[in-house]
């Protein structure tokens, strides 16, 4: 098919192309890509898609490398370009020999820049290694900095008489002070919108609005400044993600995540498309001789970079970067619609050949996006380069490599060497002492990262079991491993149980059969400053709470019993437990909104998540406001508290199952007889 | 080149207060090893027998510079040249390494209990965890181990343990042989000792 051979972006500029010609060819004006719009507009919500959900481990991982190649590689392409087209000026002819060193210089800084959108666009189709991908991609979000140092230098000293070296020291310095002011700008503006996602706790509906405002902002302020924008969102991006996703609900959380794919998507398509049609619009002046040489010395500059810098960066790296490596690095190196609209903005006065720039430019965009981005597939295949690895992250994984980290820092600590790992340790110290009190909200602050991510993993086999219909069906991909196969316990035969007497358990019966329908019944409002539950949730919730019922109850017995904890266990004698203290179990009245079912906050393991589970736990009264964790082990904290299925009580396995159907059946039988197999003797039997 | 290997004689004798041999004690000088939340498995990984080559059991008392080589000879990162199997032999040796430190009843298999201590360990560094979260952790990794290695399994059958096989297979999408290295030891350590 054809989506499999060429790749979007080509198809896009196809579109341009044809629509530009369509209104070329009706007698209108197409119209063209301006660079305003494009950077004000376009390009931002693609570079903070790509930093907000940029894969922290290896970038970091790979900084260095990353580093050079941006910094050094893109200097280096600049530089041999424009001293190479100056010369091909010179030697050109009567047409060409006007154009001065620093214009070619310009251009060169111009074309040299490894474009982020259209090597996102190519390299998210041919999953590719992690590592390359990151390198590549990483290089392209860094060298902004590169280039609007020297695209500015050049701009300014095509206007001077003269150039002085104290210019160029100046310019050496001004690269400096563009990058890394920057990233200063975008670290201020993430720690503002961390510190304000830290009491947005009442405002759920509009935290996404934050994360946006503050990450434009970041980049508006940072362009103000003639810094490097690109670098500011990244660098907020990076900084208030892990923060602002221990503050967010989880459905703004997901929000964030739409808006921006939606946001970026929606730029991306535009951009391709707006290229095409100033291809047709535009004015050009074509010169052969300047456009193929162009693009011929761009692809030796890439080419030659890379090299050299692969067999200096190799020197130092432990995972070496292999000649495939370095053939994709080079051929990755796309270039886009950012050099388009730097060119575009030249203006006419000091550059009368910018039109002809254009050209070029228009021409190496084209080629490497389309002989470029199509071939590099089939090439990726051809060379057996390594794919990315679909596997899930799981908790084992999680586990080592965190033992991993504590085992290598323990290891640079006793041969008293300050190597990447004692760093790494030491900043993470810091922040989880010092950053994380700041700027996370409540009792997350002293969340663990492993705690975190088993959380994160609960919940999402927890949405795919309901999506999956219900406790009923159990997901094929989850293996029957339960809990039995890994911790098999002799089963308790007998227990001793206090007994209950049938009016007693009428009793029971009664107060959950109200309470349930009670919560029913309860109205919702539809007032927007408060989230409502749908009945899918109120569902899901209720159930939830059983569980997280039975599980406490039973918790309770076995402490009263003594008898080795029996995770599986039957409804029957958790309701028992209900009955015979009666303080246990007090259906509360509840504010608006979400069903709760409460329990006695004088039993010692309330459940803090039924707690968290109420819109304002200030409203529902009596339930222990601190959090603390339950002795059951499996209570997740919740982020947010009127998010559906954040209680959870689960194993991860599907152990439960069984006896939980029974339960819900029981439970939500609102007959007034006892069913037949709730006259089941108090003998649990085991699972 | 020798001037690690002086580099980590120079530690050593730091480390041992110039005597031949270091015991467990000699490593508590290390300031910067008190955060570290599994330390106790890595001064006792110094000491295990099964990583100095010895015997398949037991603890040593105290190590000599040789046998804190041999140790460090563990974190060596792969060299370009080598071919697949001493790669595979080095990944092989690193996760032994690994699963030594797990399985610290030296059966040969990472029991359940073994893998809640370690995550117990794992977390120790915060106190307000309650150990029934680690405990909850375990069992769902120890629950995925078993279905990444077993697959299905009946409710009647007991995993018993993780073997080392099936450490293998777990390790398998991760490259160890790219991770566990220390940056500045780059040469077969073992070689010029001897």
């Amino acid at each position: 098919s054809v989506s499999s051979i060429v790749p979007e972006s080509c198809l896009l500029i196809v579109v341009g192309l044809l629509v530009g010609g369509l209104i070329k060819g009706v007698g209108e004006k197409p119209p063209i890509l301006k660079s305003d719009i494009f950077f004000l507009f376009l390009l931002p919500p693609i570079i903070l898609d790509a930093g907000y959900f940029l894969p922290l481990r290896p970038f970091t991982e790979n900084l260095g490398t990353i580093l050079i190649f941006a910094v050094v590689g893109t200097l280096w392409n600049a530089f041999f370009l424009g001293g190479l087209m100056y010369a091909v000026c010179q030697l050109g002819g009567p047409g060409l020999n006007h154009i001065g060193l620093l214009a070619n210089l310009l251009f060169g800084s111009i074309i040299s820049a490894v474009d982020p959108v259209a090597v996102l666009a190519v390299f998210e189709e041919i999953h590719i290694n992690e590592l390359l991908h990151i390198l590549v991609f990483g290089e392209s979000l860094l060298n902004d900095a590169v280039t609007v140092v020297l695209y500015h230098l050049f701009e300014e000293f095509a206007s001077f008489e003269q150039v002085t070296i104290l210019d160029i020291i100046l310019g050496f310095l001004s690269f400096f002070v563009v990058s890394l002011g920057g990233v200063l700008v975008g670290v201020i503006y993430g720690v503002i919108a961390a510190f304000t996602s830290r009491f947005t706790s009442h405002i759920r509906v509009i935290e996404p609005l934050f994360v946006f405002l503050y990450s434009y902002m970041a980049y508006l302020s940072a362009e103000l400044f003639h810094l490097s924008g690109i670098m500011a969102l990244i660098a907020a991006g990076v900084v208030m993600r892990p923060y602002v996703e221990a503050n967010i609900s989880h459905k703004s959380h997901t929000t964030i995540k739409y808006f921006l794919k939606m946001w970026s998507s929606v730029s991306e398509t535009l951009i391709f498309i707006f290229l095409g049609v100033s291809t047709v619009a535009g004015h050009h002046y074509w010169n052969w001789t300047f456009v193929i040489s162009t693009l011929f010395f761009c692809l030796i500059a890439r080419v030659l970079g890379v090299l050299v810098l692969t067999w200096f960066i190799n020197k130092f790296r432990i995972v070496k970067l292999t000649p495939k490596d370095q053939f994709i690095i080079a051929y990755g190196g796309l270039r886009g619609a950012i050099a388009f609209s730097l060119g575009y903005l030249l203006d006419y006065e000091h550059f009368d050949m910018r039109d002809m720039f254009l050209t070029a430019i228009i021409t190496v965009i084209f080629f490497t996006v389309f002989v470029q981005g199509m071939t590099i597939r089939p090439l990726v295949d051809l060379l057996a380069v390594k794919k990315k690895q679909e596997t899930k992250r799981s908790i084992n994984e999680e586990i080592h490599t965190q033992f991993l980290d504590h085992l290598l820092t323990g290891i640079e600590d006793i041969c008293g060497h300050y190597g990447h790992h004692h760093w790494k340790d030491k900043l993470n110290r810091f922040n989880k002492k010092y950053v994380k009190k700041c700027l996370i909200a409540g009792e997350r602050s002293k969340e663990p990262q492993l705690i975190a991510f088993y959380h994160k993993m609960e919940m999402k086999q927890a949405i795919e079991l309901v999506e999956s219909g219900g406790i009923g069906k159990i997901p094929s991909a989850v293996s029957t491993v339960s809990i039995q196969n890994i911790n098999p316990q002799t089963l308790p035969l007998e227990r001793v149980l206090p007994a209950l007497s049938k009016d007693k358990e009428e009793e029971i019966r009664k107060i959950l059969r109200t309470n349930l329908q009670k919560t029913r019944q309860r109205l919702r409002s539809y007032n927007r400053h408060t989230l409502v539950a749908d009945p899918y949730e109120e569902a899901w919730n209720q159930m939830l709470l059983r569980r997280q019922k039975a599980r406490q109850l039973e918790q309770k017995m076995n402490n009263y019993l003594t008898v080795p904890a029996h995770r599986v266990d039957s409804p029957t004698m958790s309701r028992a437990r209900i009955g015979s203290d009666p303080l246990a179990y007090e259906p509360k009245e509840d504010s608006e909104n979400l069903p709760i079912i409460t329990i006695d906050p004088a039993s010692p393991q309330s459940p803090e998540s039924v707690d968290l589970m109420s819109e304002e736990p200030k409203g529902c009264s009596g339930l222990p406001p601190s959090p603390e964790e339950d002795e059951e082990g499996l209570v997740m904290r919740v982020k947010e508290p009127s998010s559906p299925g954040t209680d959870d009580v689960f194993t991860p396995g599907t152990s439960d199952s069984p006896s939980n159907q029974r339960m819900l059946r029981c439970l939500s039988d609102p007959g007034p007889r006892p069913e037949p197999e709730e006259g089941e003797p108090f003998i649990p039997k085991g699972q | 080149t020798s001037e690690q290997i002086e580099h980590l004689h120079r530690r050593f004798k730091q480390l041992s207060q110039d005597q031949l041999t270091i015991r467990k004690e000699n490593f508590d000088s290390i300031p910067d090893l008190e955060f570290n939340p599994i330390r106790g498995k890595i001064v006792h990984a110094f000491f295990d027998k099964r990583n100095l080559r010895q015997e398949p059991d037991g603890l040593a008392e105290e190590i000599t510079f040789e046998d804190f080589l041999t140790i460090m000879s563990y974190f060596r990162p792969i060299e370009m040249n080598m071919d697949e199997e001493q790669l595979d032999r080095l990944r092989k040796e690193k996760l032994k390494f690994l699963f030594h430190m797990y399985d610290s009843d030296h059966d040969g298999k990472i029991t359940l209990q073994e893998y809640r201590n370690v995550v117990e360990e794992l977390l120790s560094g915060n106190p307000h965890l309650e150990k029934e979260s680690a405990r909850s952790i375990a069992d769902g990794a120890m629950m995925e181990a078993a279905s990444i290695c077993v697959g299905q399994m009946g409710p009647d059958q007991v995993y018993e343990g993780i073997t080392f096989e099936d450490f293998l297979k777990m390790w398998q999408g991760i490259d160890i042989e790219t991770k566990m290295h220390v940056r500045f030891l780059n040469v077969d350590t073992i070689a010029h000792c001897y």
